[in-house]
């Protein structure tokens, strides 16, 4: 479970460079919930999740996840409660570590580390089992340096990573947004397996309006740092690409003459 | 070169070598440039020889001076995240304050050990040759260094040094504080150097607040010449790279130094120069090596 309470973000406040990035949000997740968001460039999307992922704090407003006020945590210690994957795929792995010391470096995420061994006989077992879901044969190169891999690769193990500790809430910036179309489609599946296998909340970030209405239980559509859409359920199911768009651009105060262009 | 000055040249590089470790952890591994290193190496001195000429026992005034080299890693990495000064010149700061701390810690700019037991002389106690008690003493301590840092960088905390230096965002994300990692790692970092330098006042007899100098650049080309030389393929190969690199740093200078080509030598303050040449060297061997494979 995870809950925003009027949040509110200011970046550069004061100054002529002044953006509005967060305005009044109010937003409630429960157990389980996949839910997507879309939204134009600017529209705050990133900006939620670093503020859920305490990546800064919000101006004001709290943050509940979980049975925690979280609203005053630095970012590692919030991490014991989240796992996050990002759009870029170097970013979610150690390049000079192998395969798996990262693995090793995930499983310990929110716990106190100490000296014992950072990669212990007993984790390879398991690392090998849960890296053959992948199906990528990355199962017979644990000790192969990660920076070897490729981008989508890297992402697969990441998406894995985020889940070798299940998290309160799994945050997806844009993740397949840098892979190739094919590569994507994969990781998107794999998200769609680990989300709805282990049964965890979800917040993804997509500019892809398909995948946003085709994958999970619930759909945000946030413009200028306010929820402008929030559907669920039957309404979602319903939902089709052109319903999207002219609630987008409807939003944005604008008709674009080519729409079917976009589609395609 | 006679076996002698090759000798000497071998002790030097091993004793400096602990320092290289150090630079190798904050230079490579947190990828943190650290010039702390100047001030903490003659602090460690200072330290070890006040302490053995007020009477304490040598080998835990080395300990003291570790603790004094972390002290001063802790300033500057304290200085580079809580607030936010830049890394070069929060260590740069550092080292101009230990200067004038060094001569406070010796009461004067430099402090003699003669006629007072040293980790040496426990050495030659057991009946070692006097002119190998160097040579054994910097052996042991370098290897025993070794050992442990490899086997620190494997442990879990040693992992999240090394993953905070890799990609700082991946390993918040996974719960670790990095400001922590790098307050530890320069701290332990400067910890060996401040040893390297206890060891180094133990042998010649001294301690003086100008022996710093020099000692980061010395470090950096050790790291690249022992990065060149023996490779960095995982993590043991290149500590143990690192201070092997120490050891052919001081040979070459050693080398370069005895060097006669008719009326021509060098003179010790040439040290600079022949230091330059050889990084720059080391730099470019495997550029050129690729090139000339390519033809």
């Amino acid at each position: 479970m995870i809950k925003l309470e009027n949040i509110v973000k200011y970046f550069h406040k004061g100054s002529v460079n002044e953006v509005f990035a967060l305005n009044d949000i109010n937003l409630k997740l429960d157990e389980g919930d996949f839910v997507t968001v879309i939204g134009s460039n600017g529209a705050g999307k990133s900006t939620l999740l670093n503020c859920i992922a305490g990546g800064f704090f919000p101006d004001s407003g709290r943050i509940f996840i979980g049975a925690h006020d979280v609203t005053g945590w630095p970012e590692h210690q919030r991490a014991a409660l989240i796992a996050r994957v990002f759009q870029n795929p170097l970013l979610g792995t150690c390049p000079s570590a192998t395969i798996e010391q990262n693995m090793a470096l995930a499983s310990l995420r929110g716990q106190r580390r100490g000296l014992a061994r950072g990669v212990k006989a007993k984790d390879r077992e398991r690392f090998r089992e849960e890296l053959k879901q992948l199906g990528l044969g990355l199962e017979n190169r644990l000790l192969d340096k990660v920076g070897l891999l490729s981008g989508g690769q890297r992402q697969a193990l990441t998406m894995l990573m985020a889940t070798l500790v299940k998290p309160e809430v799994l945050l997806l910036d844009e993740h397949i947004a840098a892979l190739d179309p094919k590569t994507a489609g994969q990781i998107l599946n794999l998200t769609q397996e680990i989300v709805k296998g282990r049964k965890l909340t979800t917040l993804m970030i997509t500019h892809n309006m398909k995948h946003a209405i085709g994958f999970g239980n619930r759909l945000l559509m946030l413009h200028q740092g306010r929820v402008l859409l929030d559907l669920r359920g039957k309404e979602k199911e319903n939902l089709t690409v052109k319903d999207l768009l002219a609630h987008f651009y409807q939003a944005q105060g604008e008709e674009l003459a080519m729409d079917s262009l976009l589609l395609n | 070169m006679t076996l002698y000055a090759a000798l000497g040249a071998v002790e030097q590089g091993l004793v400096y070598g602990i320092m290289v470790i150090g630079v190798y952890l904050t230079f490579r591994i947190l990828d943190f440039p650290d010039l702390t290193v100047d001030g903490s190496l003659p602090l460690g001195a200072s330290i070890s020889a006040v302490a053995i000429t007020s009477g304490l026992n040598p080998y835990l005034s080395l300990l003291l001076a570790l603790a004094g080299g972390f002290a001063a890693g802790v300033v500057t990495a304290v200085l580079n995240t809580k607030f936010k000064i830049l890394h070069l010149l929060a260590s740069i700061l550092t080292m101009i304050a230990l200067y004038s701390i060094n001569i406070r810690i010796m009461a004067g700019p430099n402090i003699a050990l003669l006629g007072v037991d040293t980790v040496f002389d426990a050495v030659t106690r057991f009946g070692v040759p006097a002119q190998y008690a160097g040579l054994v003493v910097f052996g042991a301590f370098a290897v025993f260094v070794l050992g442990f840092i490899i086997w620190f960088m494997g442990t879990e905390i040693g992992q999240a040094i090394l993953a905070t230096g890799d990609n700082p965002q991946m390993i918040r994300s996974l719960g670790v504080n990095t400001h922590v990692v790098i307050i530890l790692g320069v701290g332990l970092s400067n910890g060996l150097v401040a040893l390297s330098g206890a060891l180094v006042a133990q042998n010649q007899g001294a301690a003086d607040v100008g022996m710093g100098i020099g000692t980061i650049v010395a470090g950096l080309a050790s790291v690249i010449i022992g990065e060149t030389v023996f490779g960095c393929q995982t993590m043991a190969r290149a500590f143990i790279a690192a201070v092997l690199g120490s050891v052919v740093y001081r040979l070459a200078i050693a080398l370069a130094l005895g060097l006669e080509l008719g009326h021509f030598r060098f003179n010790p303050s040439d040290l600079n120069l022949i230091t330059a040449i050889l990084v720059i060297g080391a730099l470019i061997t495997p550029n050129l090596k690729k090139r000339l494979i390519a033809r």
